[in-house]
């Protein structure tokens, strides 16, 4: 693949090896090449990076890749400096205690057969984390960590509501004390106060542990108060990485520009206007040729039809892959709202280049 | 509000034997207006949905209370007239389009049966199942698409689609962006929103989302455990709520960092 | 702003015995399916002890009694060399069922693991264990016990070994392609992620999970396997005279069916009472085993 330069977003500023660095990682499922060349870096915690796109982005893969739950078809994935791809056994074993997931689906984490406490349980014993008689004792305080009585250990996992199941994952997840924690759309399939209850959870325990933690989602609101920094991810590629912050105010790539316009928000000061982009995402089993994103792009030029766009510094810590990045930054006009064809209108306003 | 509501829900109580988990007093959906229904899950307003389309029997619930559709009363109206309101009058769309189509027909088909099943002749079907497409902003060769060949984006598209060929005049849409992607989420509430200014829609949006009912809807009610606790105006509702549990969803909402 | 109070639990899963208890009152069918096969256990069990003629299940011949119609001496009257037929199904409680039993336990042995496997490791190794699956259930079932039973001695042994080796592909397939289905569910991959060995997911995750389809057809299958040995020691092979099964018995009675019915009818409705009871049994299970339904978890 092409060669990137070298990645300064992600990196903690004094100068400490990050904990967590994927340089150039490629994934393939057979025909389809759902992450294509990203590297990024996860500093020592506390320290959240937030990994957003939609589907098909390859954002769930990149978080099962860190873990060792799919295979790896390029690129590397370094833990502390100790290339995770390699490992074995024992070796393998003792990673799994270093780096955590939590899934989506909080109705299918659990094994519905057994009680909670035993699902807890079954974690601390794989590890040997506590000695035998001292099991009990540490799920309830787990169970107390993540918010919830210990007489959940008790109960079954469908006499518990979404949210609190998912409450029940992330203790397990924790129950190894791990170092990183890679929490995959945690809130997406939950009601929006629990939503917000899960990921105050997840900011208490980035400070009371150091925790760092990958923060997968589709939803660029969510990572705004626990992401420093933020990468957008577009069918397997980085469209922009740097600093959240920076991402929100001032984006250097129209596809950030678009996701951060599409989040709902509450604005009572008038209904600010969004930009549409037209088409669906593309299918990655046939992707567009150049610039993956020019279908849908509302800036596409020639160039991005038939240049694929490396990624290059836009400001300090901040990096994108875009032929047209300056434009963006200064401020480049995007169409807000389609026109609504009316009831008489024959012809079809939606694009041409839908895949 | 002038007149006659398009779709006035009054002293609506479903329940499933003595436990009550629906008890509104008052609900209006105006002609050409946008609803939001805001409320978490089992704050009963998916039960609202089945109980407007006269469906809350086939889970066992009982219903009682008036729903009127321009005046005309569908509580206590045998099935078969039921019927002619379901879909042609009434449509709905819900939260997963992927589950909502039968996989082995081509969307087309779907919509086109439709059409054949409240009257129409089979070129009327086939034109209107057409310009529907084209209202919806989905190109006319996708009809002959099977349901797994389209995205969700694309799905819940078909399915207004459907409500449009049918000229429904009200829309009851429960929680249909939440399992979408956001940018796809945004197109379809755009459409939504050009449905209600291009053919006068009524909408009920239910989502548990304030953020998305702010965005979308002109008129908001908060609902909980089965009550109503307040309704009126978007504007006035989100800005100065009135009860504690609205004002708790509107801080739950995840806040952007302030933008230019 | 909004706290995160610890959250006081829903109320405790129902005790063990009391959830049983409920989960048979609602479930009519396991509990009379239940009771009937129970009652044909203690008929086995009791049989020696309780028959009036329990020579006649062995080797005593009456020739003066020869096919007689059921009456107060015979309840089931007598076969064609005066046995007592009343005698005879009591005791073959003890030989039916039991080979149906055994028959089904070396399918599930031989059957579940490699169908577990299969669906768990996938790859080649699934490969493997269903082609070799695949040709076994190539044969017409009836025929290949034909087959093995018709090569070894004649006896309940064979019938059983031959009609085991026949059932077992059916069970791989079975739990493999649920063994698959649950290995794809996020818990598992929850597991894996969590670092809990294999050999304790595939015993403490895949095969509760997996296991009911295959419970389920098991007691369902108790009445096909008798039905099956009954067709084999009807052409001969299987058990030989004086053994009281049940389908050696109804053939050997076929030929006296007209005037004689009784000796058919009685070692037949044995079949048909004992085939019924176990697929109530099997229904009741189901029901009882379905997480979303039951009581139990």
């Amino acid at each position: 693949m092409t060669a990137q330069p070298e990645l300064t977003a992600g990196r903690d500023l004094t100068g400490t090896p990050p904990l967590l660095q994927i340089s150039n990682l490629t994934v393939r499922f057979g025909p389809v090449l759902a992450v294509d060349g990203v590297s990024l870096d996860v500093a020592v915690g506390p320290f959240g990076l937030g990994l957003v796109g939609e589907s098909g982005s390859g954002k769930s893969t990149i978080g099962r890749a860190i873990l060792r739950l799919v295979r790896t078809s390029g690129g590397s994935i370094k833990f502390a400096g100790e290339d995770v791809g390699s490992l074995r056994g024992a070796a393998l074993k003792a990673y799994r205690r270093r780096a955590q997931i939590v899934f989506q689906d909080p109705d299918n984490s659990l094994d519905p057969r057994m009680l909670i406490g035993a699902t807890i349980a079954e974690v601390l014993r794989a590890h040997r984390v506590v000695p035998r008689t001292a099991i009990t004792e540490r799920v309830a305080a787990l169970l107390a960590e993540a918010g919830l009585d210990p007489a959940f250990a008790q109960r079954y996992p469908h006499q518990l509501s979404g949210g609190q199941r998912q409450r029940v994952a992330i203790a397990r997840a924790l129950g190894v004390q791990p170092r990183l924690l890679v929490l995959d759309e945690p809130t997406s399939a939950l009601d929006v106060r629990t939503q917000a209850h899960i990921l105050k959870l997840v900011a208490r325990l980035r400070s009371e542990h150091k925790l760092s933690y990958l923060l997968i989602t589709h939803n660029f609101g969510v990572v705004s108060e626990l992401c420093e920094q933020t990468a957008v991810l577009y069918l397997g590629k980085i469209a922009e990485i740097g600093d959240t912050k920076v991402l929100l105010r001032a984006a250097a790539h129209p596809y950030t520009v678009a996701l951060r316009s599409a989040v709902p928000e509450v604005d009572l000061a008038g209904r600010r206007s969004r930009i549409v982009l037209p088409g669906d995402p593309p299918d990655a089993a046939n992707p567009p040729s150049g610039c993956v994103f020019h279908p849908r792009c509302p800036l596409a030029v020639a160039r991005c039809r038939t240049e694929v766009p490396v990624l290059r510094d836009a400001g300090p810590g901040h990096q994108v892959a875009c032929h047209r990045a300056e434009d963006v930054l200064a401020g480049a006009e995007m169409p807000t709202r389609r026109r609504p064809p009316a009831i008489e209108r024959p012809e079809a306003a939606a694009s041409s280049e839908l895949s | 509000m002038t007149g006659l509501a398009r779709l006035a829900i009054s002293d609506l109580d479903v329940s499933f034997g003595s436990r009550q988990v629906v008890s509104i007093a008052d609900l209006r959906l105006d002609r050409a207006e946008i609803l939001g229904l805001a409320g978490e899950s089992g704050s009963g307003k998916s039960m609202t949905t089945l109980a407007v389309l006269g469906l809350a029997h086939t889970v066992g619930a009982t219903v009682s209370g008036s729903i009127t559709l321009d005046g005309q009363e569908l509580t206590g109206l045998p099935q078969e007239s039921l019927r002619d309101f379901r879909g042609r009058r009434i449509a709905a769309i819900f939260q997963s389009p992927s589950t909502a189509f039968n996989p082995v027909y081509r969307v087309g088909s779907i919509v086109t049966k439709a059409l054949r099943l409240h009257g129409a002749t089979k070129s009327e079907a086939s034109d209107r199942a057409a310009e529907a497409m084209r209202q919806v902003l989905l190109p006319p060769d996708l009809m002959r698409r099977y349901p797994s060949q389209l995205s969700g984006g694309q799905l819940q598209r078909v399915a207004i689609a459907l409500a449009v060929a049918l000229r429904a005049e009200v829309l009851l849409a429960d929680e249909p962006t939440s399992a979408l992607d956001v940018t796809v989420q945004a197109e379809v509430l755009d459409l939504l929103r050009d449905l209600r200014a291009s053919i006068g829609m009524s909408i009920l949006f239910i989502s548990h989302d304030l953020a998305v009912v702010a965005e979308l809807c002109d008129r908001v009610a908060v609902m909980r455990e089965g009550l109503i606790l307040e309704q009126g105006p978007a504007s006035q509702v989100l800005s100065a709520p009135a009860h504690p549990y609205t004002a708790e969803l509107l801080q739950s909402v995840p806040k952007l960092a302030s933008t230019t | 702003m909004i706290g995160a109070p610890t959250i006081t639990p829903p109320d405790a899963a129902m005790p063990r015995g009391k959830a049983l208890r409920r989960g048979l009152a609602a479930n009519p069918l396991l509990t009379v399916g239940g009771a009937l096969v129970l009652l044909i256990v203690f008929v086995a069990i009791v049989a020696p002890l309780i028959v009036p003629f329990p020579g006649d299940a062995g080797t005593a011949t009456h020739p003066f009694e020869v096919l007689k119609a059921p009456s107060a001496a015979h309840w089931f009257g007598t076969d064609n060399v005066g046995r007592d037929i009343f005698s005879r199904v009591l005791f073959g409680a003890r030989v039916s069922p039991v080979i149906a039993i055994i028959v089904l336990v070396i399918a599930c042995l031989v059957g579940i693991p490699l169908g577990v496997a299969a669906g768990f490791l996938g790859g080649r190794v699934d490969e493997l264990i269903m082609r070799v699956t695949d040709v076994f259930l190539a044969f017409p079932p009836l025929l290949l016990a034909l087959a093995l039973a018709a090569v070894l001695p004649a006896s309940l042994t064979s019938v059983t070994i031959a009609i085991a080796a026949v059932w077992w592909p059916w069970y791989v397939r079975l739990i493999r392609g649920q063994a698959a289905s649950v290995a794809g569910r996020p818990y598992v991959e929850a597991c894996r992620a969590l670092g809990v060995s294999r050999m304790r997911i595939i015993f403490r995750h895949i095969l509760p999970n997996s296991i009911t389809p295959v419970l389920v057809q098991v007691s369902l299958d108790v009445g096909g396997v008798i039905l099956t040995a009954s067709a084999l020691s009807f052409l001969g092979l299987g058990a030989q005279d004086p053994v009281p099964d049940w389908g050696l018995m109804v053939s050997s009675g076929q030929s006296y069916f007209t005037p004689d019915w009784w000796m058919v009818t009685f070692p037949g409705l044995a079949i048909l009472l004992t085939a019924f009871a176990f697929n109530l049994l099997g229904d009741g299970l189901r029901d009882l085993l379905d997480p979303k339904r039951s009581f139990l978890p």
